[in-house]
């Protein structure tokens, strides 16, 4: 749950990037960083292997500006993707109030990116969540790769294997390039933010 | 399990207090109070300490998260002391009620033992605040 301070007047928004091992979760961080540099008051914080696999998370604080008189911080977190650091996962999704899951395009990935979103299920429950209650937005990366030859899943079938119940908003993106990154992460805002609204109005008459 | 706070103002000047009374006041540079999901609740310092309290927040609530499960995969509860020495400045943390953490550095000047003392009436009084 986002964290409200009504002395500071300031709201901690977790949101939390989720999917595959080398999917492109830190690359979407990376260029989010890179991007909005001159708005970030901190250094990103990477904890990782030494090639530059997600070993805990990356964590990416960046402030949006006032919602209803509170200074809204959002802090970005990436998870790592590789099977083996599901309980390090796990602790990076405590408190989440926004998802996005970032699907790996390469249709060799196909397996990898169901069994992630299972994942992610089996772990919100553990915290007594429910996926379908969560802001959640899908994003399926790597499209830049068709151009190299390499075999990519249409978005139809990205969309039949994760999307077909939950109907999230989703979007193709290029997380090297920048593609859609900027897109991706003001949808997951824009939602979360207005999931708190409600609490805000509630805290504000108070 | 995943939890929520709502702190109102008062409760979080009671706080603030109890830690200025408690920490600040013996010399602690920086005292900062996270849930465990690595948000801040409240932060102090001793008006000479510039850190980037965020980024702490998060490993701090990480590494505590890392921590216990190494405790209870040895079938701990978990580990009561978590204290990081530095060559200059530490760092110490320590659990406040189920759902948070005290994080605190300091320098050669304070002694760990009293800080301890100080982490446990800090504990204590949080507490009651938050029975009440
Ligand atoms: N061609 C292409 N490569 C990408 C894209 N996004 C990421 N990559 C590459 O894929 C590799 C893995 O990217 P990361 O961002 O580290 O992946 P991750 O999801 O953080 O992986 P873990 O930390 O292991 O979970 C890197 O070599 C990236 O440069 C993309 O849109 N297109
Ligand atoms: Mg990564």
């Amino acid at each position: 749950m986002a964290l409200i301070n009504p002395k500071k007047r300031e709201v901690q928004v977790k949101i939390v990037y989720y999917g595959p091992g080398r999917g492109g979760k830190t690359t979407n961080l990376e260029y989010v960083n890179e991007k909005f540099r001159s708005r970030i008051h901190s250094e990103m914080v990477t904890v990782k292997t030494y090639d530059d696999r997600t070993l805990f998370f990356d964590f990416l604080p960046f402030d949006i500006g006032m919602v209803k008189g509170y200074t809204i911080k959002v802090q970005f977190y990436t998870v790592p993707g590789q099977v083996k650091y599901n309980a390090t996962r796990k602790l990076v999704l405590r408190g989440v109030d926004g998802i996005v899951f970032v699907a790996d395009s390469m249709t060799l990935r196909q397996d990898m990116n169901i069994q992630s979103l299972a994942n992610l299920k089996e772990n919100l429950a553990a915290f007594h969540k429910n996926i379908e209650e969560i802001p959640l937005v899908f994003q399926y990366n790597k499209r830049d790769l068709e151009k190299e030859g390499i075999p990519i899943l249409p978005v139809d079938v990205l969309e039949k294997d994760l999307n077909a119940q939950l109907k999230a908003p989703s979007y193709t993106a290029s997380a090297i390039s920048g593609d859609n990154v900027v897109v991706t992460m003001k949808r997951i805002i824009s939602m979360t933010v207005m999931s708190l609204r409600e609490k805000l109005e509630l805290e504000g008459s108070v | 399990m995943d939890f929520s706070f709502d702190f109102s103002k008062k409760q979080l000047e009671f706080i603030e207090d109890v830690l200025t009374e408690e920490l600040l006041s013996i010399g602690v540079q920086l005292v900062v109070l996270i849930d465990l999901a690595g948000n801040v609740i409240v932060n102090l310092d001793n008006g000479r300490c510039h850190h980037d309290v965020y980024s702490l927040a998060a490993l701090a609530a990480a590494n505590f998260g890392a921590v216990s499960a190494m405790a209870n995969i040895i079938g701990e509860e978990e580990f009561s002391l978590l204290f990081h020495k530095g060559e200059t400045d530490s760092i110490h943390f320590s659990k406040i009620g189920d759902n948070m953490l005290l994080l605190t550095i300091f320098g050669k000047d304070v002694s760990l033992g009293f800080l301890r003392l100080k982490d446990h009436e800090v504990n204590e009084r949080i507490q009651s605040l938050l029975e009440k």
